[in-house]
């Protein structure tokens, strides 16, 4: 879809995929994925298990390599860069499979995200408690997320939903300018799941988003356009009321072919 | 709940305690305590490894040998070290530590887990090759006698004095460590030791800190050799082998991982049970493995989980529920 490199307005997308590909062996995890997101979008990539979802983020944060394509963050092309870079440039990401720190406590969580992208974060002759804009501005995302309360508790000893919240909190830490969110509402209830939503609609509008997810219901109140996957392929793209009435994407869900 | 400022007291009456009570106790344990106080350095460094970084390294006496080595040689076959260039010495063994360890972590830090603890003992044994083999430099089989400490105004042949000198070189060491361990670098190996991934996400370019974190080991275990070869006058293969790498692993396990103070512990218990059963009864060694398989079995948190083990044990999930509680009363505050 993607052939011409620049878009109209003359202003570059956050994150832009071309001709993606990904093979394990024999298997196409992914397959020619173009995908092109500009500052504030809101998308989200739907597709039934194994589709290919979780793999097409591993490609994008550089936890894999990818077996052809190209994967363009502001402009540039990250495709062979590490992680640590790729979230240097303003990427950060969330877990399908909750990926905290267990045994640190919630605001060591929080100061740990932070300082990933600090030079300071080298520094050995200073003890990190004695760092007040860091303490700060974790008080500050902590109080955002009401969390202020628990900030002292080992996230081990956390609730599932409040360990999916802190999944997100750590990947605004770093002040990203596009969010990938790996189904954040997964294995929560359904009054979790709202609360999750009012809070990923709350998030700062200038804010890129590229979310995956199951809950269809967190899907369309959150995404503004919606890519289906299917076997490693973007079958349909479009927005939340195309994609509902879809006669294909019915098919695939439903398994009637 | 005891604060850290608690801790830290706790361990200092303890470090000033020891200050005052070994030399005012007999010849032996002045002697016993300095050795302890060398292998706790080479512990402690081990601990920033395992118990901080979660690497698990069973090669950690290559630079306590390579350490010592250094002394023994520069001394017997060049005169050099056995005064003010003491300092020096010290400086070269923890730079040679360091140089060992960064060209060796370009190897190990690849790896994780089993692996990274079978490349990091193959490299080890080499060192041990080379010290048993070179025979022109390091003596063979039969190490390097030393003759005479150094001398610079103190009087060093004076094994008070001697211990004085060590247990310095011991408290600066623990007290940077802490530091290091607190820092943000340190807490990033925590990070690190809990998820690498999540720190490669975060932005933080993990190999570089554990190849770091891997190379100042190296330099506290070179500190620690070039101390060990002035303590016993005698370095030989036996500091290179693997059982030394060994016991500074179980050390840093029977005391606590993660916790520098719990290697100080190990490495003092080892120490007084090895000497102390040793005059006691011929079967010592099955009394030291028996507290291995029993600290290993029942407290995997070594010596120093003891005291959250009890409380635990008495609390019973109690406490846990407590916190829960407390957190939901907060929460429903309105703020």
């Amino acid at each position: 879809m993607s052939t011409d490199t620049q878009t109209s307005g003359g202003a570059t997308p956050v994150l832009e995929l071309k001709g993606l590909c990904k093979s394990f062996g024999g298997l196409h995890a992914t397959r020619d994925v173009s995908l092109r997101i500009m500052a504030g979008d809101r998308k989200a990539i739907i597709g039934p298990n194994g589709a290919g979802k979780t793999t097409l983020f591993n490609l994008i944060t550089g936890i894999y390599p990818a077996t052809s394509g190209n994967i363009l963050l502001f402009g540039q092309d990250v495709t062979t860069w590490p992680s640590h870079r790729r979230t240097a440039l303003g990427m950060a990401r969330t877990f399908q499979v909750t990926s905290l720190f267990p045994k640190l406590t919630v605001l060591d969580n929080v100061l740990l995200a932070i300082k990933g992208l600090r030079p300071s974060k080298f520094v050995m002759w200073r003890v990190l408690s004695s760092y007040r804009d860091v303490y700060e501005k974790a008080h500050q995302l902590l109080e955002q997320a009401n969390f202020l309360d628990r900030k002292d508790t080992e996230v081990r000893n956390l609730s599932h939903g409040e360990q999916r919240q802190l999944e997100i909190i750590l990947g605004l830490a770093s002040d990203p300018k596009i969010l990938l969110l790996d189904e954040p509402a997964a294995g929560l209830s359904s009054g979790e799941s709202i609360e999750m939503t009012k809070f990923l609609m709350g998030l700062d509008p200038k804010l890129a988003i590229l979310l995956i997810e199951h809950d269809m219901d967190v899907v369309f109140d959150v995404a503004d356009e919606i890519s289906v996957l299917h076997f490693g392929e973007v079958l349909e793209t479009g927005s939340p009321e195309q994609i509902h009435s879809s006669a294909r994407v019915q098919e695939i869900y439903l398994g009637t072919d | 709940m005891v604060t850290q400022k608690f801790k830290i007291l706790m361990v200092l009456v303890a470090l000033l305690a020891l200050a005052i009570i070994v030399p005012n106790s007999g010849s032996f344990v002045v002697l016993l305590t300095t050795r302890a106080l060398c292998f706790a350095i080479l512990a402690m460094s081990l601990d920033i490894l395992l118990g901080f970084t979660g690497l698990a390294s069973l090669g950690q006496a290559a630079y306590f040998g390579v350490g010592a080595y250094l002394t023994a040689v520069l001394a017997t076959k060049f005169g050099f070290g056995l005064g003010w260039d003491f300092w020096l010495v010290v400086l070269l063994g923890m730079l040679l530590g360091a140089a060992l360890a960064a060209f060796f972590g370009l190897f190990a830090i690849r790896a994780t887990g089993v692996y990274f603890l079978m490349i990091t003992l193959a490299l080890g044994q080499c060192v041990w090759g080379l010290a048993y083999r070179w025979n022109s430099v390091t003596g063979g089989d039969n190490g390097i006698n030393m003759n005479g400490r150094p001398a610079f105004g103190l009087d060093l042949t004076n094994e008070i004095t001697f211990f004085y000198l060590v247990f310095a070189f011991f408290v600066a060491s623990m007290a940077i460590m802490y530091v290091l361990v607190r820092s943000p670098f340190g807490r990033s190996l925590e990070g690190i030791r809990e998820r690498e991934l999540r720190m490669q996400i975060l932005g933080y370019n993990t190999w570089l800190h554990k190849y770091i974190a891997f190379i100042i080991a190296g330099a506290f275990g070179g500190l620690a050799g070039v101390l060990w070869a002035h303590t016993n006058g005698h370095v030989s293969p036996e500091n290179v082998v693997l059982t030394t790498s060994v016991d500074a692993l179980l050390m840093v396990v029977l005391g606590g991982a993660g916790t520098l103070v719990g290697a100080v512990i190990g490495s003092a218990i080892v120490f007084g049970l090895r000497e102390y059963l040793s005059t006691l009864v011929p079967w010592w060694q099955y009394a030291l493995g028996a507290v291995y398989v029993l600290t290993i079995l029942y407290l995997p948190t070594g010596l120093m989980g003891i005291p959250a083990r009890i409380r635990q044990w008495r609390g019973s999930g109690k406490s846990e529920d407590s916190t829960k509680l407390t957190a939901k009363a907060l929460a429903s505050k309105p703020s």
